[in-house]
């Protein structure tokens, strides 16, 4: 029986070939899109790259990307992204392309943010009206922004009473959560149409230009982790700002809507 | 054959558990011949003072000297337990056990587990679970198991209890040819019948200690002690 | 309810149509899993039997701390094994991480334990039944947990299908070591998290009916293998 189970064992190792394998932390948000399963098998056709995605929050991925665990990341919170770069462990930082942040609530909208012009007008109806929000209080990306906004709006979510849920968890658990307690939420707005569990809520509010979210990848620095693919996260690059890449980031849609806009921009 | 694992010396055996003594002190001296059944109402110290003399007792004083090293002497003794101990395997298996252990050619393993199984009526039964036999086939079969790695001195602790007068004569038979083929036997027993057909020797053990001893033929018939001669009659020793 | 419909309209699917990224996770699943154990019951039916008939100074302590140890939670042997393959960390050069075999490492952590105890208390059984022949016997010590290996198989393969169980269900520690990553270090539960996540219930469910069955088939199938050993049970 031993026999049996080491040689089906053996089967399985020796499926698993060795391509030349790129690991690149991501966001959550960024996987939850599903544009990832779109641009890696190209990645894979034009430049025989395997990237490995280690889908996290943001703190998570640049404390990755910090102990050398990955080859490159690519994130959206432009404060560490630049603290990260400034203290060693990056190359550089390379803006890729932006999606935006859209606020989520019950579709019978009590707080009225469908009507606000701001997305911090939208966050002050909703905390002077105590009414539910869930927060991702994970110290992601879009913790951090959804932070940057309530202090836009002079407002402090460490006073909020019991209507504030940090849950500290992913977008998706976060929306989970949301939609059971039919609470309003802030999410990327690639992870909401591509939430499967939407139940009553609905897309509030959107279009403000500080919802705009902007992804920017890192090579890891190989004079800090001399065992990075430095070869390999230097070729990502070329492809992610070539044209190819230009249109296959606008054109990707989910339920028609086009969810990133590319704007790579030189070194 | 001639015994050389005996004559055993035994001195100021002790075994005291839980501040009270159980068996001794003791001296005593095992001849190479002979057949010794070790007699004693129940809680004497009978088992304890063959586990003792066997070496699985830890003992608080007292010596065993043997005409071999100790290590080659704990190698050519065998016990049978009073509760028969199988291993949870088949017939066959148990009494390969032993042989196999020793390292013996797996033809002559074989061969002499069929002798054995068919000597104590098991022939048939080689495959089936030791676990799965009548009261009285698990002691013929321990008793197998002891025997047939040859042992220069057995221990039998009340082999023949529950069984009936059959299986207690052929288990006797066994014995007695053991004992003819060299092998020297110690049996504690309560049946006085079996101590009168198999003794040359008897020990009759009360609160721990050898009470009285001598040829099965004085003590049997001419018992020097009230106590002896009140356990032989069959009443209550105090 | 319409939930757990679709989960099981999922599974179904999945399995009849022999997905191509099911096939895959499930046999990465069984392949760190099957690993893991094989490796755990290696070092803990040995040591749960060798615990179980040596006495020694510390052996109270040390089954104490086995039996605590059981509970070790996932997510920190995940944490700390993350930290010691980490490149940054005292392992980092091997270059572990994120392969399936830091999650084989993770798990026989997590496993070894529970399959000791679980062999410490059979095997303390069979042993007060063995005790007196084997000592008898004069058997090398050796030979006496190979005995007892032998004989207390049963319960050793409880011991194994426990740590099986264990390992082919877990998650927090195999997420933070392997990273769930796609074709590489996605298992079924890992991508049952995922999913649970981009709150794709049906999907999600459909991976763990699929887990479920996976545990059951292990499980009948050890067993079908070792009845047929012996014709005969204890
Ligand atoms: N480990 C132990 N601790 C304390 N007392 C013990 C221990 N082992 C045996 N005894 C006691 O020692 C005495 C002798 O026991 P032993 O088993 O030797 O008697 P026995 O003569 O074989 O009796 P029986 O005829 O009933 O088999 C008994 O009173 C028993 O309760
Ligand atoms: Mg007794």
């Amino acid at each position: 029986m031993i026999r049996t189970l080491l040689t089906s064992l053996l089967i399985v190792f020796a499926g698993m070939t060795q391509a030349e394998t790129l690991r690149m932390a991501v966001t959550t948000s960024f996987n939850n899109s599903g544009l990832s399963d779109v641009l890696l098998p190209v990645i894979k056709e034009d430049t025989g790259l395997d990237v490995q995605l280690l889908i996290v929050g943001t703190g998570q991925a640049l404390r990755l990307g910090e102990a050398g665990d990955v080859d490159a990341i690519l994130v959206h919170s432009k404060a560490s992204e630049e603290a990260f770069v400034a203290g060693g462990f990056g190359t550089h930082r390379r803006e890729i392309m932006y999606n935006d942040f859209v606020l989520i609530g019950p579709d019978s909208d009590p707080a009225e943010i469908a009507k606000a012009k701001t997305a911090a007008d939208a966050l002050t109806l909703i905390a002077t009206g105590q009414h539910s929000f869930v927060s991702r209080g994970d110290d992601s990306g879009t913790h951090k922004k959804e932070l940057a906004l309530w202090a836009t709006a002079a407002l402090d979510p460490a006073g909020f009473e019991a209507w504030y849920n940090p849950v500290g968890a992913g977008m998706g658990a976060s929306l989970n959560t949301a939609s059971g307690l039919g609470a309003y939420i802030m999410a990327d707005r690639a992870s909401w149409l591509n939430f499967g569990n939407k139940g009553t809520l609905a897309l509030l509010f959107s279009g403000d230009p500080v919802l705009f979210n902007q992804y920017a990848y890192i090579p890891i620095n190989p004079e800090r982790h001399p065992h990075v693919n430095a070869a390999g996260a230097t070729s990502l690059e070329t492809w992610l700002v070539s044209d190819k890449a230009r249109e296959l980031i606008n054109g990707y849609t989910v339920a028609g809507e086009a969810l990133f806009t590319f704007n790579a921009g030189p070194k | 054959m001639v015994n050389n694992l005996l004559p055993l010396t035994a001195t100021g055996l002790t075994v005291q558990r839980r501040g009270k003594t159980l068996l001794g002190p003791i001296d005593l001296r095992l001849e190479r011949t002979g057949l010794t059944v070790v007699l004693g109402p129940n809680g004497a110290g009978k088992t304890t003072f063959l586990k003792a003399l066997h070496g699985i007792e830890r003992l608080n004083a007292g010596t065993l000297t043997w005409n071999l090293t100790d290590a080659e002497a704990r190698q050519q003794q065998a016990f049978v337990f009073q509760s028969p101990i199988l291993l949870r395997r088949s017939v066959a298996a148990n009494l390969a056990y032993p042989l196999s252990l020793a390292r013996h050619p797996k033809a002559l393993i074989t061969k002499q587990v069929a002798q054995w199984a068919h000597r104590i009526g098991l022939g048939d039964a080689l495959s089936r679970p030791a676990h799965r036999l009548s009261g009285g086939e698990k002691q013929k079969l321990a008793l197998a198991r002891a025997l047939i790695s040859d042992p220069k001195l057995l221990f039998l602790d009340e082999p023949c209890t529950n069984l009936d007068g059959r299986s207690t004569k052929e288990i006797e038979a066994v014995l007695q040819e053991a004992q003819q083929a060299g092998t020297r036997i110690i049996l504690a027993t309560h049946d006085l019948g079996q101590a009168r057909r198999l003794a040359t020797e008897v020990l009759f053990l009360k609160s721990g200690r050898i009470h009285e001893s001598g040829p099965a033929a004085s003590c049997l018939t001419t018992p020097q002690t009230p106590e002896l001669r009140a356990f032989l009659n069959g009443d209550i020793v105090e | 309810m319409t939930d757990i419909w679709q989960g099981l309209v999922s599974a179904f699917w999945l399995v009849v149509t022999l997905d191509a990224d099911l096939v895959e996770i499930t046999l990465r699943s069984l392949q760190v899993s099957l690993s893991a154990l094989v490796i755990a019951s290696l070092v803990a039916l040995p040591f749960g039997t060798w615990l179980a008939i040596r006495r020694f100074r510390f052996r109270r302590t040390t089954i104490a701390i086995l039996n605590a140890f059981m509970g070790l939670p996932p997510v920190v042997v995940g944490l700390l094994v993350y930290l010691l393959l980490s490149r940054s960390g005292p392992f980092g050069v091997l270059g572990l991480l994120f392969t399936p075999t830091a999650m084989i490492i993770a798990q026989v952590i997590i496993i070894t334990p529970l399959i000791a105890s679980i062999t410490h208390q059979a095997m303390r059984e069979l042993w007060a039944e063995y005790h007196d022949l084997l000592i008898s016997m004069n058997i090398p010590s050796r030979a006496r947990i190979w005995t007892l290996i032998v004989d207390g198989r049963r319960a050793l393969l409880t011991a194994a299908l426990a740590g099986f169980g264990r390992a082919i269900g877990e998650v927090g520690a195999i997420m933070i070591v392997g990273g769930n990553i796609d074709h590489a270090t996605r298992v079924l539960t890992t991508a049952i998290a995922l999913e649970t996540g981009k709150g794709d219930f049906a999907l999600a469910l459909g991976l763990g009916f699929v887990l479920i069955g996976l545990a059951v088939s292990v499980n009948l199938i050890i067993h079908a293998l070792s009845g047929t050993e012996r014709g005969s049970r204890w």
